[in-house]
């Protein structure tokens, strides 16, 4: 079964514990500057956002890399850079939609979510399960549970 | 490891940045923050210095395990000789900027002398410069922080700064980070305004390490889930946030009321947590939008909350129609109790104010509950007030007196005195509800017994963070005491002053100790940090760090007759509750401590003491 990251931002909190989590697996430190999930603050809205790449089947920055250098995990459906041939051109960064492939100046690469080889990071050090780790084909499951609950409870009121 | 192992020395007076090794002797015997940098300061400063004047400094300290991924791994301190106590001061803060400071690549920001115009600091990953801040003076909190987003054209920018209240001299003013984080206490933000420095901005890049990853995962783990299965740390703090306290103190009968005239407060449903949960007539919205977290914080206690969009208070003015930082129970308490405002919209505005001009809502709420008391007493009237009628229970009064107290203008600016000179000014010094220029925060003494002691020892004035024996006393926390009894409380509070002392020196919030003991704090320093670290060797950190702070009092001048409370809680019994006829036993304990701690009964540490802590 492919699984897929879930991200519900009413369980966020904001305390970048997916962020120090994604750093030390990617870069062998807690640096949240070089996170591939961050955590947006919009905070005159009280409202915390974790986002990250959801590995679009037809990825942009797949298919606009001039070198090939980003391809897909068969087993995880991420889309990965190979640090071997990327050439730091950041075409892939104009390409994406989403902003979810940025240039590290450091190494002159581009970085983004590989998924962490299907075990992601950012879900296991989520503390109130604002992102978790579920079926690719049913992200949406908790949602509808939710909703379906609510549903019931008006049958039940109405009985 | 963990620590950066380089500080940032920055002279205003010089207009230089310079950076330097951390002395690594001091950090193995004072761990970081609170500790280390009380360390240099009291190397480096005359304890008579006057706060406001270019010799005194300010330390921006983190902690080693600051910027790590352990449970409230974000805080940093601001420690100084206090503009509102003229004792040492260090204030803590959340929020992200400690983590931020330690990935520029920086302990510690010592900062000195006096800037001739004013500036604000810019780090970018260990590269600072001092930059033109005449754009900023004058501003507030929140717009200080947007325009630095915005000059630099980075939003991931963080930023600690002063308000308008900071600038104009008002002695509680804080330091504040992240728009409602702050570095609260004992005037840390004016003495930053007494040196024409407006912010400091930082973006860091540079990781953090420790000795031990695998190790330090483990640990870290651990102690996670002990947080998680904690009822306090695990469910009461996040659903709630601290003001699940108020009707629980105000049972106890110790909640300070209408100056501590009174232990209980007839309003403290109308300002309670419970109250923020519930949904508002106007526009069926409670107070409280959500909790939100620190950085690395698996508790998240923080309350964002709105304003009623008809209050009189926002009903013309949207900027103020926003989610921003709620009131925590300090706040609420001194806001409401000690004001007898019930008004749960005037506060959650009043605390707004706080945030965005920098001044402690403590000291603000309880200067104000003791000008309330002046003026009902005749003492001080509209003349001085400005026309405005200061009387218990007034909202209006409240927030008139936060949005003048925030720009430093008219009796907002007496108020800024702190009560101690406020009611000196208009002789009635008896009526400060405050040790060494302190004002108390939400605990009544005569309730808590061991909160009397706590406030009349505490090394920067009367506090709750410096040894919360609330936890023990009503709740329970790691075992109970009797509140009404003085007996055993000089050791319950010499232990948790000195094991507070070393989890605000660790970069951890204190509320982890509503779980945690050093036994779950020891696993992680000692994975993330060099040398070899114990509950017992913290602990001991903890009481030489007590010491040193006592040390540099003493030669500050004060003396055994400034550990004491006003009459007010020594002579006048509490007329309602569980609590009703008794009095603070100071007398009792203060001995005990004296000896317990290894002083004289002068309160002096003795030189076998201080030989033993290696002082």
């Amino acid at each position: 079964m492919q699984k897929s990251l879930s991200i519900d931002p009413g369980k966020c909190t904001g305390c970048l514990q997916c962020e120090l989590a994604c750093s030390y697996d990617n870069e062998g430190a807690f640096n949240p500057a070089k996170s591939r999930i961050k955590v947006f603050n919009f905070h005159e809205k009280g409202r915390f956002v974790p986002y990250t790449c959801t590995q679009c089947d037809e990825a942009w920055c797949m298919h606009a890399c001039p070198v090939d250098a980003i391809t897909l995990d068969k087993a995880t459906g991420a889309k990965i850079v190979s640090n071997a041939l990327c050439v730091g051109c950041k075409v892939c960064t104009i390409a994406c939609p989403f902003g979810t492939v940025n240039y590290n100046a450091d190494t002159g690469k581009v970085i983004k979510c590989d998924l962490c080889g299907g075990d992601p990071e950012c879900a296991k050090a989520c503390p109130t399960d604002a992102i978790t780790w579920v079926d690719a084909n049913w992200t949406g499951l908790e949602k509808m549970r939710a909703w379906a609950a609510k549903t019931d409870a008006g049958q039940q009121a109405s009985a | 490891m963990a620590w950066a192992k380089n500080i940032l020395r920055v002279n205003l007076t010089a207009g230089t940045c310079k950076n330097e090794p951390l002395n690594m002797d001091w950090a193995m015997k004072y761990l970081g923050q609170r500790g280390l940098a009380t360390k240099y300061f009291v190397e480096e400063v005359d304890p008579k210095v006057d706060p406001l004047s270019p010799e005194n400094k300010l330390i921006l300290a983190t902690g080693p395990l600051t910027g790590t991924c352990a449970s409230t791994a974000g805080r940093y301190s601001v420690i100084t000789k206090g503009a509102l106590t003229g004792a040492i001061a260090c204030s803590n803060s959340g929020g992200f900027f400690g983590n931020e400071m330690k990935n520029a690549g920086y302990d510690m920001i010592i900062v000195e002398g006096k800037s001739k115009t004013p500036v604000y600091l810019f780090i970018d990953n260990g590269d600072a410069q001092l930059l033109d801040g005449d754009q900023i003076w004058g501003t507030s909190v929140w717009d200080t922080e947007d325009w630095i987003k915005a000059k630099h054209q980075d939003q991931m920018i963080r930023v600690a700064s002063i308000g308008v209240s900071g600038e104009k001299g008002v002695k509680f003013a804080c330091v504040v980070n992240d728009y409602h984080r702050a570095a609260g206490r004992s005037g840390v933000g004016t003495v930053m305004g007494s040196k024409n420095l407006k912010a400091v901005a930082i973006r860091g890049s540079k990781g953090v390490q420790v000795k031990d990853f695998k190790r330090f995962f483990e640990a870290s783990n651990a102690a996670k889930k002990v947080l998680a299965g904690n009822a306090v740390t695990g469910q009461g703090l996040p659903a709630f946030g601290t003001q699940v306290l108020m009707n629980v103190i105000n049972e106890t009968g110790a909640l300070p009321t209408r100056n501590h005239r009174d232990v209980q407060f007839e309003g403290a449903h109308a300002i309670s947590a419970e109250a923020m949960a519930e949904p508002r007539k106007s526009d069926g919205k409670p107070n409280l939008v959500r909790n939100a977290a620190c950085f690395g914080c698996t508790i998240g206690c923080g309350r964002v909350s709105t304003i009623d969009r008809t209050h009189y208070t926002v009903a013309e003015r949207p900027q103020y129609q926003i989610a921003s930082g709620g009131l925590e129970y300090e706040a609420a308490w001194a806001l409401g109790a000690a004001t007898g405002v019930d008004d749960l919209d005037a506060l959650t505005f009043a605390n707004f104010i706080c945030n965005e001009q920098g001044f402690d809502p403590i000291s603000f709420g309880a200067t104000v509950g003791a000008a309330m008391e002046l003026y009902e007493t005749g003492v001080i009237t509209d003349k001085e007030t400005g026309g405005i009628e200061v009387k218990f229970g007034s909202a209006k009064a409240l927030t008139d007196l936060a949005e003048l107290c925030g720009r430093g203008e008219g009796f907002g600016l007496e108020i800024g005195l702190g009560s101690k000179l406020l009611c000196a000014k208009y002789g009635k010094p008896e009526l400060s509800m405050s040790v060494k220029g302190q004002e108390f925060p939400a605990y009544d003494s005569r309730g808590i017994q061991g909160m009397g002691l706590t406030y009349a020892t505490s090394n920067r004035g009367a506090c709750h963070l410096r040894s919360y024996t609330v936890a023990s006393e009503i709740l329970g926390i790691p075992e109970k005491t009797d509140p009404l009894a003085s007996d055993g409380k000089a050791g319950l509070v010499k232990a948790f002053q000195d094991a507070t002392a070393a989890f605000d020196s660790s970069g951890l919030c204190i509320f982890t100790s509503f779980a945690w003991t050093l036994e779950d704090v020891a696993p992680q320093v000692d994975a993330a940090c060099e040398g070899s670290w114990t509950a017992e060797t913290l602990l001991e950190v903890g009481e030489r760090i007590w010491n040193l702070e006592r040390t540099f009092n003493n030669a500050a001048g004060f003396t055994a007759k400034d550990d004491n409370l006003p009459a007010r809680l020594l002579k006048d019994a509490a007329k309602t509750g569980p609590a009703k006829g008794l009095t603070n036993q100071l007398g009792k304990m203060l001995p005990e401590y004296y000896s317990l701690r290894g002083w004289t009964k002068d309160g002096v540490p003795t030189n076998e003491t201080l030989s033993r802590l290696q002082i």
